[in-house]
């Protein structure tokens, strides 16, 4: 336990010097969301009826982008070889890690996304939904991405397949969450799509880690 | 303690020895082949012409007899290759890594004929070729976790590590794949439900029901006879600087 937290304050603190690493993924997410409407037109109603979609898309793709720094840094200057030879066990390493690059990059994300949300003309309403959808969400997202990235750390170019490897898993989070806003959209309940997502979270948060290690492993050999 | 009796043990040895599995699946193949021949020959002929016009959708049902068992090896090779990748993991057995990497292209070219019958049938009974159904969507989903592990075992150039990476990633996937199908299922669905499967009474007629079975059994054969001579190029690739293969070019060449 001692060393979770000792994990996630050291990556906090790290982050916290290179900030770039945190607007980055936040700029590409405004940045995309702003695409959206110069792409199919200012209709305010069609805007409304997607955005759902295009904000959920969004956030997928600025949490895949944002991946690559999860071990990036660490793999080059051998701090994860001293992290996969420590005595603790890899998989709680890994969770912190994790927990601490959510952190900084998703959390952000979800702190503006009712600003592009109001953008978009959601309702106040659909936007606390927006947002419930997201802090469920997004952990999921970086859980799963997080094997994807222990897979493919160890190439030099490992960007394209990561998206590859990513993109089809984080569906069922897209499907759920992008139905809620939906579905709040409408006036109709949502309680069945949240709890769904909080399983996924509570799912991903048991079962990642271990793949996540063992990828790891592998990709130090 | 031991688990496994000794006997079955020394089995594996023996057959997990390249050279060994190497000479065995070269004297099966055309054994193999000359069953899934039969098979393939009298399923062809039973669904194409014995079994009946159906009263609905006239003879273009009989793509059925591709695509349903296409639809269920995408599935079954799936489920076979992460097993494999398991047993590589666990036990390190060369050759189970083999087999999982050597199922993957097969079970993609299967998922992507399964995807590409059923729009040509989608388009005479749906009116349209592809629709955003909930077991197209995660057949689909399926073709591109396929892509995915070859797209990685490529990229790796250690082939012992990439076989272990392909592991892990199928396992993940075989989790997912439960989650993937039932989220889509709930999101969207038009397709037809299923015929066979239905334990009581399957709704479709015993005399087409045949046919389809021994495609289904046919494309089984197939599976082990394409993947076992993937297995062996495979295994030749990497076993190159062995001397069982240089023996066997020696005599060859001779």
């Amino acid at each position: 336990m001692y060393a979770f937290f000792a994990i996630v304050r050291r990556d906090l603190r790290l982050a916290l010097r290179k900030r770039a690493e945190i607007i980055n993924p936040l700029l590409f997410f405004v940045l995309v969301i702003t695409l959206f409407p110069l792409g199919v037109g200012a209709k305010p109603m069609l805007l409304q009826a997607i955005a759902p979609g295009i904000i959920w898309v969004s956030a997928l793709l600025a949490a895949m982008l944002s991946l690559d720094s999860l071990f990036r840094s660490d793999f080059d200057d051998g701090a994860l070889e001293q992290l996969v030879l420590s005595p603790q066990p890899l998989s709680v390493l890994v969770l912190g890690k994790i927990l601490a690059h959510w952190l900084v990059t998703g959390l952000p994300l979800v702190i503006i996304a009712p600003l592009l949300a109001i953008l978009l003309g959601l309702s106040a309403k659909t936007i606390s939904i927006l947002l419930i959808t997201l802090l469920l969400g997004t952990p999921v997202l970086s859980l799963i991405g997080a094997i994807g990235v222990a897979l493919t750390v160890g190439l030099r170019r490992g960007g394209m397949i990561l998206s590859l490897l990513v993109l089809p898993l984080y569906v069922p989070v897209l499907i759920f969450a992008a139905n809620a806003v939906e579905m709040a959209q409408l006036g109709l309940p949502v309680m069945a799509q949240i709890n769904m997502l909080a399983a996924m979270l509570v799912l991903a948060c048991v079962l990642a880690p271990w793949p996540t290690a063992a990828a790891l492993k592998m990709s130090m050999s | 303690m031991k688990f496994i009796p000794d006997p079955i043990g020394k089995f594996f040895h023996r057959m997990a020895s390249p050279p060994h599995f190497y000479a065995l699946a070269g004297q099966m193949i055309p054994w193999l082949t000359g069953i899934f021949l039969v098979l393939l020959g009298y399923g062809l002929f039973a669904g194409l012409y014995l079994a009946p016009t159906d009263y609905q959708q006239g003879d273009s049902y009989r793509i059925i007899y591709i695509h349903v068992p296409s639809a269920w090896m995408s599935l079954f090779i799936y489920i076979v290759m992460a097993l494999a990748g398991a047993i590589g993991l666990i036990w390190r057995i060369k050759l189970a890594e083999i087999m999982a990497i050597s199922s993957a292209s097969v079970g993609a070219s299967f998922t992507f004929i399964a995807l590409v019958t059923g729009s040509l049938w989608g388009k005479p009974m749906w009116g349209t070729w592809w629709v955003w159904d909930a077991r197209l969507t995660s057949e689909l989903i399926l073709l591109f976790l396929y892509l995915g592990v070859m797209g990685l075992y490529n990229a790796i150039d250690d082939k012992r590590t990439a076989s272990k990476a392909v592991a892990i990633l199928a396992l993940v996937g075989v989790v997912n794949i439960p989650i993937i199908h039932y989220s889509v299922e709930w999101w969207n669905t038009l397709h037809q439900g299923p015929t066979v499967t239905k334990m009581d009474k399957p709704s479709i007629h015993i005399s087409m029901l045949i046919p389809l079975l021994t495609m289904a059994v046919a494309f089984k054969f197939y599976y082990v006879i394409a993947v076992l001579q993937r297995a062996r190029l495979e295994l030749l690739q990497r076993e190159r600087t062995s001397a069982w293969v240089k023996k066997l070019v020696m005599e060859q060449s001779k």
